[in-house]
Parts: structure tokens; C-alpha cells; sequence
């Protein structure tokens, strides 16, 4: 199957930001993933945020692994360059990427399976180079793609779609990420557009390794056993693995709730999400507390949402290794070679 | 007895323990020769180790100028009591044996054949230092003193070099030097005529330069523009990231603001190094990674998605003894296969093939500038023995008026001419398609880069004749590749031959030395180097022009020769393989003796036959 172009008909009303783009020109490709799939807003979240922030979309640089979640780079920003890499090892790509030119803007796009089984190296890695971008993990706790595996991300106790229970720990994206020393770690939840639009817009601006795990529900593999028949929508999910599986369409969950609240939001699969937004006086520098504060809040059996942790002195991997300002890319011949006269010298002290 | 007795052409081992900073002494003795107008070529031998266990350093001296590894020692230095036995076995009849004499040692010890020559090291070492340290290090400094008076090296030479190394002031220079000269003074006073080697000055090294092969291509790469490299530790090619990171720091500063113009990355392993190859050289910065046979393994689907994707890429494989951890301290010419093929699929790769450290510099070089014209990886495969080793060579060379081939990349005002732009169009009918870099253009030129199926205008696509035409397109972009990689060397034979042999690689040196040899026996081969794969189309005709033609190549399974089959349509029947790999470098002895063996066997007329066969 040819992926579907999508028509650029501007609506004369439709508002333009600053620099005189529309949000239509921050879409992509019709997206081919389940209708209701949480990934699928935060797309619509990353639009609105590149739109808000009046940034021109080819400048920046979309980069994913493999699964449904990496696929969707190509839902958003058509006129930016993407790349979808191999399984996991997005991190790497991107940071080379942001090695050759450092004048551009990094988006990595990963899922839980890239990002906390394969991926999980990089993912270490990456945020300890503290590379300037921001890494959007959509997280749905399960292998999407492949057809409703367990993801790493899945809680200890959870049980598949074909019956069997998760034993493993979860691992936590947030801790992680916290730990490995990225300078900015939030969580969002893919329903939550008030929320994750400016969580992604202080992402992009943040001058070092952002990091945001965004909750994303998955319409197929959190859907409840026996319910499969119960469609009334019947879509051919997935070109890239010829799936003949059908799902039935949901709208996307969406919610709205205050700073400081909680809310308990019911999954596709039955089970429900107890979600908990960081009140207005958390203090987002304090790395020792942010901690302490996913741990207690995942005792309560609560995902704490918001801006956690924010290191106010933040630097990136070029300023570390002290690059210079023109883009890599960008030297040309005479910058580089240090020529004939010099190659003399060399070969003199090798005698 | 036999006394062996040479002048300029003889082989010295020094068997030590490693960490007893015999290195650098052992270094200093080779290059005396160099500085005396003599050719040297020395290997180190060492364990997959860091301290304790035996190491060895053999230094061929050959006026002639041969400088592979000739096989057999006239003069062992034998430092490491626990190698004692089998390095008195290595020496030839005739030979002799330096060693520590400050102890006596039972005659059972030493060989009817050969003749010990005894210098007290530990006891001058001990009388004149005090410093326990101190005491061990100038050990090395006592031997080299020793054999300079034994073998007529110029004590002068020497103390130059030690000058050097340390700077003037230094209290190791006056240390080392006294070191040296105690040596010395023992053996001309005690051991004078002792030995029947000796060197003597000769004008055979010319502007000639003494390298590393990994310290070249490093060169090469700073030369070649590349900005970013990512490697993960390995042996053999560690040193060879080392060396970049020394070379850019002191090549690549802006002397305006002291920033580096260059980004060197130890990754957390080798999935993570290519990783990072692959996404600077898609954003349009030269990359390379330096690895070995398991690197290269784990970088294998990164390799594919680079292939399929199509962005530059330059890996450098110094390959060692495998396969899995194999002899990592060992060399090897057996990655050709895991390296042509890398990664699942139809893909074949760009191979470039050094002889030695002046072509690691070239080539590292163009592989850079091969991969931005290809849109592919192109692999520089190199090996322990030439990139841990210092070799004899002609000085680097460097064109000013040279620029970097950047290949196809459409610029903004490309796009604004209006031009066509689909990612994987084949415009000029020589497979590569333009590619544009992100951030070229507001609303031109971007594309989607995938590892999956895509349509000439990079739409994602698993329609048949979509995949069939990149496929055909990237077929089309290897022919193109063929007449782009450095041609094959002939060294054709003084007389009519009806033997041809192929080589490649460090295998260079003993080739050239055996083709002398084989040719004083009367057995006179036509040789060609091969220098890159695909294999032009001289390599094919080469083949054809003789009856039998022998492969030279340092791996069990003959891989070169299963790519000549493979890919150069050229037949099994008419190849001799001719195979060393037991993890030392291949030496003139060995391929002489092999080829003169079978070739024999053809010169001979063949029997008739018992019975006519219909
Ligand atoms: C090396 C490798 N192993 C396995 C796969 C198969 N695979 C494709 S996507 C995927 C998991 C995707 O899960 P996740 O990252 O959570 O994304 P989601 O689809 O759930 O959004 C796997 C295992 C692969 N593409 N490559
Ligand atoms: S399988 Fe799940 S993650 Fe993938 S598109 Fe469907 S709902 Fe989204």
C-alpha cells in the first residue's frame, strides 16, 4: 500500500501564527494507525505546539525507531525531513544527526518496546550525553506493531491480550530518565492536549535533553478480550506488517482535569488509569524530591503527570565538547584539511 | 659450529613480559637501523593481555629492503624466563641468544647449535640504580646498549633518539642514557666479536617515514574531512580512534576561538557507534566508526538500513583472528565476507583494500569521499598487522588542489530552480539518486528516510515494482561503484608467465619478496593487487589471461576467493587458493614454498592416461 497524500486545501480563515503558517502546515501524511490510538494525538499535540511556537517545520528534524508510535513522524511536519531507523536505536541516529548540524531542532519519537527493551541503552545513553532535543516516549505499555506483547513499561501483574500475566518489574522512563541525567523530564497523557501541548512546547525550547513519557492508550492490545468482534468500524490496520487483523474504531480518550487533582480515566481495556497533575507549587528544580515524589506516588498506585524535574544551569553535548558554532555540515574544504604543508611536517617527525 | 654471519639482513626477537616497559627500548633498537640508512620492519607480538604475560617484538633488518615478515630468528633477546624454552627452540642453527646472565642457568638450558651470549643486566642494573622502578625500566635501555656495541649500532644514533624522546632536560634522558652506555661499555669489554650479525650504514631508507597503519588512515580521515567519529574500544582499532582524536586536536582547533571543528564520541558499544555514523552522514557531516570483526557484527542492521536508505557511511574494519573473539590479538584477513555482504537481504558493500599505512592514509580519504558520491558504506579494511605495526613508507601525500567530493546533495537553490526532486530517482542513469539535507528549503526537498520500501519520491511503498526498481537502481549504483574504486596493481614477472596470482592487503610485502624468490627458482608468476570491490573489470581479464591463477589470502575459508567467484564471474576451477591463518602475518617463506610446491606439480607433464575415456 502507497501512503495517502493528504490534500493542502487552506481554508482562507484558517488562523496563521506569526511567521504566517497555519496549522495545516504542520501536518503530514494521513495517518494510518488505529482510529482512537493515543498516538494519534499526541501528533495532533505536536502540531499544535510546532504551530504555537511559531517555528518554521524545516527546521527541525524528526527522528524514530521502529513500531506504531515511530511511525507516526510522518503524521506531522510534512515539510521536515524524517527518519524512521532501526528498532531502538533511534538515540544514537538522532544524536549523530545533531552532531553534523547543531542548528537545528531534534524531535525523537520512540515507543515503550523501542525504548525501554531494545532501545534501552540508548535511551540510557542519550540522556546522559544530554543531547539538545526533545524525545517524546509514546507509551502504551505494550508492543504495538508486533501485535500485544508486553513492553517493559508493562505493570508487574498485567495481563495480555491472549491471557498471559506480565511478572516482570516496570521499568520507569521517568526515574530513568531522571537518573541518567536529562535536564528536563516531564509525563503527559496522551488525552490530556491542555496539558501536553505546552509540556512539549517547553520541551523544544529547553536547551539540553528533554525528556517526556507520554501515557498513550492502544485501542488494539489494551482492548478487553472477547471484544474484538464487537466493532462496529472496520479498518485494515497496518501496511507495514500486511496485519489482517481488524479493530474496532474508538473515539480517542481524552480528559480534563485541574493542577493538583486526580483522575481516574477507564483504559480500553477495561482497567483504569489513575492520573495525578503536579499542583501549581511543585518545584520542578529539586532532582532529590521529584524523585521521591514518582516513587510515593506510584505506591498509591497514581502516575503523577506535569513538569517533574527542570535543571535550571542546563548545557547540551555540544557545549561539552566545546564544537564550534557553524554546523559540522556546514565546514567546507579549507576548514578542514589542514593541506600539503602541514601533511610535510607530519612526515618529518615520523623519521 | 655454524655462527650465523650477516651484514644488514638478519631477524632480532625480543621476548619480554609485557608491562616491563620493553616497548619503547625495543622501538628505540628498530629505528637505530632506520636512522642508519638501513630498512627495518617490526612486529609486535603481543597477548590478548595487559601485564604479566609474554610479549614479543621481532625486527626484520634487510638492506634489500623486504619488509614482511621473513620467519625463522637469528638473534634472540630473551628477557621472559617463562617463554625461555620455546624461544631458544625458534632460533635458526647458528644463532644467538642475549640474555640476563646474572644468574647461572644449567647448560640443559641452552642449545649445542647456538651461541648464548651472556650480559649481566640485572646485576649492572642493580649496582649502578637505586630506584627499584627505576631499576627495572633501564633494564631494556642495558640490552640495547649491549647489542649496539654487539651488532655495531651507532651508540650516537641512539643517545640522539633518547634526546629526543624525552626533551633535553629530562631526568629519564640522563637515566636512559646511562643505561645505555653501561650496556655498551660490558659488551665491548666482555663479549667483543661475540656475535656475527652487524649492521652498517647504507643509503636504502631515503624519505621513507615509520608508522602505524591505524595512525595513517586516523590522518587520512582528519585529510578526508571527517568531522564526527564514534567508536567503541576494540582491539585492534582502538588506537586508530586515538590517533584521530590526537590529530584533531591539534589540526582541527579554530585558532580564532579555540572551538573544536570536529565531534569524537566514545559510544556505549558498537550498535550506538554506527548509529551515530548513520545520523551525521544522513544530516550531511563526514562520519566514520573504527571497529574489528565483532563490531562489525553488531553493526550489521544499521549497515542494512544505511544500504537501503542510502547514506554515506565509512567503517573501519582492522580486522584480527576470529570468528567470535577468535584471537583478538592476532591478524586476519577474514572479515571480507561479513563485511561485503553485511546484513540481512540483497546487499553488497564498497570494500577498499590498504597495503600498508601511505594507502590506509589515501584510502580512508576517498572512502570518504566515496561514500557522499555512492550514498552507501564503504568499508576501508585494514588489519592488526598493518594498523598495530609501524611500517617502512613512502611519505604521506596530500594534493591542495584536491576538494572533497561531496556527491549528489541538492542545494536550495537547486530546489528553487525547479528541478525534479524525487528522493530515489535515478537522473543521471548511474544509480545514485540527489538527496537533499534537512533544513535545505521551507517547503521543497523534504523526505521521509526509511529502512522500509519506498516509491522513487521516498513515499513509502511495498508495491512490487517499487522495491524491484531501488533494488534493480542499487545494482545499477554498485556497477557505477566498479569504475570508481582504485584499480587492481600488476607487478608483472621478469619472464613469460603462465602463473598469475592474486593478493591483496598486507598481504603486499611477502608477496613482492616471494615473487623474487619464486622467480630465482625459475617459477615466474604475473601478480595483481587487488585494491577494491566490486572488482573492476582488469581482475576478471587477469584471470582469464592465465591457465591457473593462485589466491593469496590469510583466512581458512578463502573468502576473496569466494568473491571473485561470486561477483567478478570468473571460474573456481582456474583458482589456486593459497591460505595462511594461524593469526601471525603471512610471510615470503610461506607463500614461496607453497606456490613453488604446487607449481611444480603443473610444470611437471601430465601422465597419460591409463585408458582412453570416450
Ligand atoms: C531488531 C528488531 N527486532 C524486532 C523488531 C520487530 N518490532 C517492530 S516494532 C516492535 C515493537 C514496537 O513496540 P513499541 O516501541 O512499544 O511501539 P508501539 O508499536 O507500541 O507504538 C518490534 C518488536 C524489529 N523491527 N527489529
Ligand atoms: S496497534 Fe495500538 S499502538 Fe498501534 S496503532 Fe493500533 S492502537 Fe495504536
Amino acid at each position: 500500500m502507497t501512503s495517502i497524500g493528504k490534500p493542502k486545501l487552506h481554508h482562507p480563515a484558517l488562523q496563521a501564527n506569526k511567521i504566517g503558517f497555519t496549522r495545516r502546515d504542520y501536518e503530514g501524511k494521513v495517518s494510518t494507525l488505529c482510529a482512537g490510538c493515543g498516538h494519534d494525538s499526541i501528533s495532533a499535540a505536536l502540531i499544535q505546539a510546532f504551530w504555537e511556537l511559531d517555528i518554521e517545520p524545516h527546521r527541525v528534524a524528526k527522528l524514530s525507531g521502529i513500531g506504531c508510535s515511530s511511525k507516526t513522524p510522518d503524521y506531522f511536519l510534512g515539510n521536515s525531513h524524517g527518519f524512521n531507523s532501526v528498532h531502538g536505536r533511534m538515540p544514537s541516529v538522532l544524536t549523530g544527526a545533531n552532531l553534523a548540524n547543531r542548528g537545528l531542532i531534534y524531535l525523537g519519537v520512540s515507543g515503550d518496546g523501542d525504548s525501554a527493551s531494545i532501545g534501552l541503552g540508548q535511551f540510557a545513553h542519550v540522556m546522559r550525553r544530554r543531547v539538545n532535543m526533545a524525545y517524546i516516549l509514546e507509551n502504551n505499555g505494550v508492543y504495538g506493531l508486533t501485535k500485544g506483547q508486553f513492553s517493559a513499561t508493562a505493570d508487574s501483574g498485567s495481563r495480555s491480550r491472549r491471557g498471559l500475566t506480565n511478572t516482570d518489574a516496570a521499568v520507569d522512563t521517568v526515574s530513568l530518565a531522571l537518573l541518567m541525567g536529562a535536564t528536563f523530564v516531564a509525563r503527559g497523557f496522551s488525552g490530556d492536549k491542555a496539558q501536553l501541548v505546552p509540556l512539549i512546547k517547553a520541551a523544544i525550547a529547553h536547551p539540553g535533553a528533554a525528556f517526556i513519557d507520554v501515557v498513550s492508550p492502544c485501542v488494539a492490545f489494551n482492548n478487553h478480550p472477547g471484544s474484538t468482534k464487537s466493532y462496529d468500524y472496520v479498518r485494515q490496520h497496518n501496511d507495514a506488517v500486511n496485519r489482517l487483523d481488524v479493530w474496532p474504531a474508538r473515539e480517542p480518550i481524552a480528559v480534563d482535569y485541574a493542577e493538583g487533582a486526580t483522575i481516574e480515566v477507564p483504559q480500553f481495556d477495561g482497567s483504569v488509569l489513575r492520573l495525578r497533575k503536579l499542583d501549581a507549587h511543585y518545584d520542578a528544580t529539586d532532582k532529590t524530591s521529584a524523585m521521591a515524589h514518582i516513587t510515593h506516588a506510584a505506591e498509591k498506585g497514581e502516575v503523577v503527570t506535569g513538569l517533574l524535574y527542570l535543571a535550571p544551569d542546563a548545557s547540551d553535548l555540544h557545549a561539552h565538547l566545546d564544537t564550534v558554532e557553524t554546523p559540522l555540515n556546514a565546514l567546507g574544504d579549507a576548514d578542514l584539511c589542514p593541506g600539503a604543508a602541514m601533511l610535510d611536517k607530519i612526515n618529518a617527525a615520523l623519521r | 659450529m655454524k655462527r650465523l654471519a650477516a651484514i644488514n639482513d638478519f631477524v632480532v626477537k625480543f621476548a619480554n613480559v609485557n608491562g616491563s616497559g620493553s616497548a619503547s627500548a625495543n622501538e628505540l633498537f628498530a629505528k637505530a637501523f632506520l636512522r642508519m640508512g638501513v630498512p627495518v620492519s617490526p612486529r609486535n607480538i603481543f597477548p590478548s593481555n595487559i601485564q604479566g604475560l609474554p610479549t614479543w617484538y621481532e625486527v626484520r633488518v634487510s638492506e634489500q629492503g623486504w619488509l614482511a615478515r621473513r620467519g625463522g630468528v637469528d638473534l634472540m633477546v630473551a628477557m621472559n624466563p617463562q617463554t625461555w624454552d620455546r624461544d631458544v627452540k625458534e632460533l635458526e642453527p647458528g644463532g644467538y641468544l642475549l640474555y640476563d646472565s646474572s644468574k647461572p642457568l644449567p647448560p640443559s638450558k641452552f642449545r649445542a647449535d647456538i651461541h648464548p651470549v651472556g650480559v649481566p643486566i640485572t646485576e649492572l642494573a642493580n649496582a649502578h640504580f637505586a630506584d627499584g622502578h627505576v631499576r627495572q625500566l633501564v633494564k631494556n635501555l642495558i640490552y640495547v646498549g649491549a647489542l649496539a656495541s654487539l651488532l655495531d649500532l651507532e651508540l650516537e644514533v641512539l643517545a640522539d633518539m633518547i634526546r629526543e624522546r624525552y626533551k633535553e632536560k629530562d631526568k629519564l634522558t640522563e637515566s636512559n642514557l646511562a643505561a645505555l652506555r653501561l650496556g655498551f661499555d660490558y659488551a665491548a669489554r666482555h663479549l667483543a666479536g661475540a656475535i656475527g650479525l652487524k649492521a652498517r650504514r647504507a643509503d636504502n631508507v631515503g624519505e621513507r617515514i615509520f608508522i602505524e597503519g591505524n595512525a595513517a588512515a586516523a590522518l587520512g580521515c582528519v585529510y578526508g574531512g571527517a568531522t564526527v567519529c564514534a567508536w567503541y574500544p576494540i582491539t585492534p582499532s582502538s588506537s586508530l580512534a586515538e590517533a584521530f582524536m590526537h590529530y584533531c586536536a591539534r589540526l582541527r582547533v579554530d585558532k580564532a576561538t579555540g572551538k573544536n571543528k570536529f565531534a569524537i564520541i566514545q559510544a556505549e558499544d558498537e550498535l550506538a557507534s554506527i548509529g551515530i555514523v548513520v545520523g551525521a552522514g544522513w544530516n550531511g557531516a563526514r562520519a566514520f566508526t573504527a571497529t574489528s570483526g565483532p563490531g562489525v557484527s553488531l553493526m550489521t542492521e544499521f549497515i542494512g538500513l544505511a544500504y537501503f536508505a542510502e547514506i554515506p557511511v565509512t567503517i573501519i574494519d582492522v580486522q584480527r583472528g576470529g570468528p567470535s573473539t577468535g584471537m583478538p590479538t592476532r591478524t586476519q584477513q577474514s572479515d571480507l565476507l561479513a563485511c561485503a555482504y553485511a546484513s540481512h537481504g540483497d546487499t553488497k558493500h564498497v570494500l577498499l583494500f590498504p597495503d600498508g599505512p601511505r594507502e590506509c592514509f589515501e584510502f580512508a580519504a576517498l572512502a570518504l569521499d566515496l561514500a557522499d558520491r555512492l550514498q552507501t558504506p564503504v568499508f576501508l579494511m585494514t588489519d592488526l598487522d598493518i594498523g598495530m605495526n609501524r611500517h617502512l613508507c613512502e611519505p604521506l601525500a596530500w594534493d591542495d588542489s584536491r576538494r572533497y567530493d561531496r556527491g549528489k546533495v541538492m542545494s536550495r537553490a537547486d530546489l528553487d530552480s525547479g528541478k525534479d526532486f524525487g528522493r530515489y530517482l535515478d537522473v543521471d542513469g548511474d544509480g545514485i539518486p540527489y538527496r537533499t539535507l534537512p533544513g535545505t528549503h521551507p517547503d521543497r526537498g523534504a523526505y521521509f528516510t526509511r529502512g522500509t520500501s519506498r516509491d522513487a519520491y521516498a513515499r513509502y511503498s511495498e508495491a512490487g515494482p517499487d522495491y524491484v526498481y531501488n533494488m534493480e537502481r542499487l545494482l545499477r549504483k554498485f556497477a557505477t561503484a566498479k569504475t570508481l574504486v582504485p584499480k587492481p596493481v600488476l607487478t608483472p614477472a621478469k619472464k613469460p608467465a603462465r602463473f598469475g596470482a592474486i593478493y591483496f592487503g598486507s598481504t603486499a610485502p611477502a608477496m613482492h619478496e616471494s615473487l623474487d624468490a619464486l622467480a630465482g627458482q625459475g617459477v615466474h608468476v604475473n601478480a595483481l593487487r587487488v585494491r577494491g570491490f566490486p572488482f573492476p573489470d582488469e581482475v576478471a581479464e587477469f584471470v582469464k589471461a592465465h591457465p591457473k591463477v593462485f589466491v593469496i589470502e590469510q583466512n581458512r575459508d578463502a573468502q576473496l576467493k569466494t568473491l571473485l567467484v561470486n561477483e567478478a564471474g570468473i571460474g573456481a576451477e582456474n583458482l589456486i587458493s593459497v591460505l595462511h591463518y594461524d593469526g601471525t602475518p603471512i610471510t615470503a617463506r610461506f607463500i614461496t614454498g607453497e606456490i613453488a610446491r604446487i607449481a611444480r606439480r603443473f610444470q611437471r607433464p601430465a601422465p597419460a592416461p591409463a585408458h582412453e575415456v570416450a
